[in-house]
C-alpha cells in the first residue's frame, strides 16, 4: 500500500511535468492551482460498468452522464464543458481507490461521482481526504460517517426510518420481524429501528442475516410463518431480495396482513421480481419514479429517451442526477479562474435545489436534506406514495449514537 | 412440531434443486471424470433460455422443460465437440478449459441480453400451497421435488436399462477395450456431456420462478452441485440423491436451529469431516479404472 501510494504520487509530479511542458515553476507551484489550467472542467465518473454491481451502478453512470450532458447542451458552466472521465472500477474496491487516484491526480478532476456499495465508498475514502478532492456519492447508507472531501447525496438511517417507524407500527402492528443481508449496512439500519422501536413500544421478535447473494428463503418463511410477526422488516439487498420476494410471493403470504417494508427495493428490484410478487409490499425512500413533480417528470422522460422506454429511474439514479446539478449550480457561485474541490465543497453547503423528489438541501455535514416518502408497490411495477414526509427531514449521521454529531467541522463528540 | 414438518419440508424442497444441479454433474464428472466447471453457467444459461421462451414465444415454464433440454445439451454437445474432447487424458487441463467457458459463456449472456436480473413468471396452476395442519407445502415447490424424482429415475433407467447405457458403462470401465468391441467411445462421451448438460438447463429453468435469473447466477451453484456429487461418492447416482437430501435436511435443520449465516458454514464443516473419514464419499461405485 505505502509503496503504491508513492508510485500514485511520484506519477502525480510526474505527469504534471509533462502536462506543463516540464517547466519547474508548475512543479513547484503544487496541486492547488492546477484545477482550472484546462478550457474545460474535468469530471470523474467511477461507477462499475462490469462485475457484480454494475447492474446498479450502470443506471447511476447513465443518470450522471445524461446531467453531464445536459448541462454542456445547456452551454456549460461560465462557457466552460464538463468533460467526463469515465473509469470501470469493475466492481472491485481496490479497484475504486486506485481509479480515483487516478482521476484526482492524472486527470485533475475537481470532482469525482461514483460508488453504490459502502465498500467502494471507503475504498475511496483514503485517496479523496489525502488529495482533498470532492467525492460525490449518491447511494443511501448506513451513516456513522463525516467525512469533509464526500458529498453525501442518499438517505441516511433517520430519514429513512423516522417518519416509517410510527407508521407501520400505528397501521400494523408492533412485532417486527427483522431480515437482512450479513453487512454493515443491515445492522446499522436495525440497531437504529431498535432504538424507535423503545420508544414506540415495538418489539423485535427475530433478527437475521444472511449471506450476500443468499437464495434459498424457505427456512425464513417457515419461521416467518411460526413467529407471526406485523411486519417484516428487510434490508435484503439484490438478487437476495429479488429471491425472497418471489418465494415469500409462491409461499402466499399476504401482504396486507404480513407487509414486507423495505429500505433497499427500488423499480430495479421490482422490475426483476414481478409486478405481481411485489404488489402491496411497502419500500421507504425519499424518492419513486412516480414521483408527481415537473422536474421529475422531465428527468423520466429524458431518460427514457436515451436508455429506452423500459428502463427505470429510481432513488440512487435520482441522487446521482441531482448531485451533477448541485455541482454545477456550486462552479456557478465560483470564480471560473479559481475554482478547486474545497471551494466546490463550500460554495455547495447550504445551497437548496428543485430536484425530482422535491426541493432539497446541502447540509454543512455535506448530507442531503431529503423528502422521505413510504410507496406502496402496484402490480405494474411502479409506487403508489402512500405517506410522505411533511417536512424536509435532516440528515442525522449518528442518530443512532447519543453524544456524537456530524457537523461543518467534521465529527464533535460531546 | 409444526416448525419441524415445515422445516423437513424445506430441507425436501431445498434437496430437490441440489438434486436437480447435481444430476447433471454426478453424470459429467461421476462418470466421465471431467471436472466440468462450466456446470453453473450450463444452469444459467437453461434459466435463460426459459426467460427467452417466456418473453418472445410466450411459453410457460413448464412447457418451455423439452426444449430447454434440447438447447443447452447442443450447446453443451458443441462444446465437448469442439474443446472437452481434445483433454479427457488431460484432467486437469479441464478444469481450466471448462472455466474460461463458464466465463465465456457468462459474459456472453452479459453482452448479448443484459447484466440485470430477468423476470420469469411460474406457472399459474402451480401457484398456491396445500396445508395438512400446520404443514404449508407450496405447490411448485412438490412439482420439483417430484420432477427431480423422475429426473433420478429417467437417468437410472438410462443407465442401467439402455443399450446406450451398456456402452458408457463399458466405455467408463476400459475405453480400449469397448472400442476393441465396436463402440464409438467417443460418441458416446459426446451424448453423455449434452445429456449432462441438458440436466443443468432443466435445472435453470427449474429454479428461475424462485430465484433471481443473473448472469453470474451459476457460480454459487456449481460449488453446492460439487459438494453434493463428492459427499455422494463418485460415479453413484444413488449416491448422489442421498446426498442432496442429506445436505438439504442438515441445511435445513441448522438453518432453524442457528440461522443461515452459520447454518452455511456448519455444514461446509461437516461435510470436510466426512470427506476426512469417507474420502469417496457416501457411496463410492465398485467401478475398477
Amino acid at each position: 500500500m505505502k509503496r503504491r501510494e508513492f508510485l500514485g504520487q511520484a506519477g502525480a509530479v510526474g505527469t504534471m511535468g509533462l502536462a506543463s511542458g516540464l517547466s519547474v515553476p508548475a512543479l513547484l507551484s503544487g496541486v492547488g492551482r492546477a484545477y482550472a489550467a484546462a478550457d474545460d472542467i474535468p469530471v470523474g465518473l467511477l461507477f462499475s460498468l462490469t462485475g457484480a454491481v454494475a447492474v446498479v451502478e450502470h443506471t447511476l453512470h447513465d443518470a450522471a452522464l445524461m446531467a453531464i450532458e445536459e448541462i454542456n447542451a445547456a452551454g456549460g458552466v461560465h462557457g466552460k464543458q464538463l468533460r467526463a472521465i469515465i473509469e470501470d472500477p469493475a466492481s472491485d474496491p481496490a479497484t475504486y481507490a486506485d481509479r480515483a487516484r487516478r482521476l484526482m491526480i492524472r486527470d485533475k478532476c475537481v470532482s469525482v461521482f461514483g460508488s453504490y456499495t459502502s465498500a467502494s465508498r471507503q475504498a475511496v475514502l483514503p485517496v479523496t481526504e489525502q488529495r482533498d478532492n470532492l467525492y460525490w456519492y449518491p447511494t443511501l447508507y448506513e451513516g456513522r460517517e463525516c467525512s469533509r472531501n464526500v458529498m453525501y447525496g442518499g438517505a441516511v438511517p433517520n430519514q429513512q426510518q423516522d417518519i416509517l417507524l410510527p407508521w407501520l407500527v400505528e397501521n400494523f402492528g408492533k412485532k417486527i420481524y427483522m431480515i437482512g443481508n450479513n453487512y454493515v449496512y443491515p445492522k446499522e439500519e436495525n440497531n437504529y429501528c431498535r432504538i424507535l422501536l423503545n420508544d414506540l413500544g415495538g418489539e423485535v421478535v427475530h433478527e437475521e442475516y444472511v449471506p450476500m447473494g443468499h437464495s434459498d428463503f424457505s427456512s425464513v418463511i417457515n419461521r416467518i410463518r411460526a413467529e407471526k410477526p406485523d411486519v417484516i422488516f428487510s434490508t435484503l439487498v439484490g438478487d437476495s431480495d429479488v429471491a425472497f420476494a418471489r418465494q415469500y410471493r409462491a409461499a402466499e403470504l399476504d401482504p396486507e396482513k404480513m407487509p414486507v417494508c423495505s429500505l433497499t427495493r427500488s423499480e430495479i428490484e421490482v422490475k426483476a421480481i414481478g409486478g405481481d410478487a411485489a404488489a402491496g409490499h411497502f419500500s421507504s425512500a425519499p424518492y419513486f419514479m412516480s414521483n408527481d413533480t415537473p422536474e421529475n417528470q422531465k428527468f423520466v422522460e429524458n431518460y427514457k429517451a436515451r436508455y429506452g422506454a423500459d428502463s427505470v429511474t429510481h432513488f440512487v439514479s435520482e441522487a446521482a442526477y441531482f448531485q451533477v446539478y448541485q455541482f454545477k449550480a456550486a462552479l456557478e457561485k465560483l470564480d471560473p479562474a479559481n475554482i478547486s474541490p474545497t471551494e466546490i465543497r463550500d460554495a455547495a453547503v447550504g445551497m437548496s435545489m428543485l430536484a425530482p423528489q422535491g426541493e432539497i438541501l446541502i447540509d454543512p455535514n455535506l448530507h442531503t436534506h431529503l423528502w422521505p416518502k413510504v410507496g406502496q408497490w402496484q402490480s405494474d411495477g411502479q409506487a403508489k406514495v402512500i405517506l410522505q414526509s411533511e417536512e424536509r427531514i435532516t440528515p442525522k449521521p449518528y442518530a443512532a449514537y447519543p453524544g456524537q454529531q456530524c457537523t461543518g467541522d467534521g465529527l464533535v463528540k460531546s | 412440531m409444526d416448525v419441524v414438518l415445515n422445516q423437513a419440508f424445506a430441507g425436501l424442497s431445498m434437496a430437490s434443486i441440489l438434486l436437480i444441479i447435481a444430476l447433471g454433474l454426478a453424470i459429467i464428472y461421476g462418470t466421465m471424470g471431467v471436472i466440468n466447471l462450466a456446470h453453473g453457467e450450463f444452469v444459467m444459461l437453461g434459466a435463460y433460455t426459459t426467460w427467452a421462451l417466456q418473453n418472445h414465444a410466450g411459453l410457460g415454464v413448464v412447457t418451455a422443460l423439452p426444449l430447454v433440454f434440447v438447447a443447452v445439451a447442443a450447446v453443451g454437445w458443441i462444446i465437448e465437440k469442439v474443446i472437452v474432447q481434445r483433454l479427457y487424458t488431460r484432467p486437469l487441463d479441464t478444469i481450466l478449459a471448462t472455466w474460461g467457458i463458464g466465463i465465456i459463456l457468462q459474459q456472453a449472456v452479459r453482452l448479448g441480453v443484459g447484466a440485470e436480473s430477468r423476470f420469469v413468471r411460474g406457472p399459474q396452476w402451480l401457484s398456491g400451497n396445500i396445508e395438512i395442519g400446520a404443514l404449508v407445502m407450496s405447490n411448485y415447490r412438490i412439482f420439483v421435488i417430484s420432477f427431480s424424482l423422475a429426473i433420478l429415475v429417467v437417468t437410472w433407467l438410462l443407465m442401467t436399462r439402455t443399450e446406450f447405457g451398456m456402452k458408457l458403462r463399458a466405455v467408463i470401465q476400459n475405453r480400449g477395450i469397448s472400442e476393441c468391441y465396436g463402440i464409438e467411445a467417443k460418441k458416446v462421451y459426446s451424448v453423455t456431456f449434452a445429456y449432462g448438460a441438458g440436466l443443468a438447463g432443466i435445472a435453470g429453468a427449474l429454479i428461475t420462478p424462485l430465484f433471481s435469473t443473473i448472469p453470474t447466477m451459476g457460480t454459487g451453484l456449481v460449488v453446492d452441485a460439487f459438494l453434493v456429487v463428492i459427499v455422494g461418492g463418485l460415479g453413484s447416482l444413488m449416491g448422489t440423491a442421498a446426498a442432496a437430501l442429506l445436505i438439504g435436511e442438515v441445511t435445513a435443520i441448522f438453518s432453524i436451529v442457528i440461522n443461515d449465516t452459520l447454518g452455511r458454514i456448519a455444514v461446509l464443516a461437516g461435510i470436510i469431516l466426512l470427506i476426512r473419514f469417507r474420502p469417496r464419499g457416501l457411496f463410492p461405485s465398485d467401478i475398477r479404472r
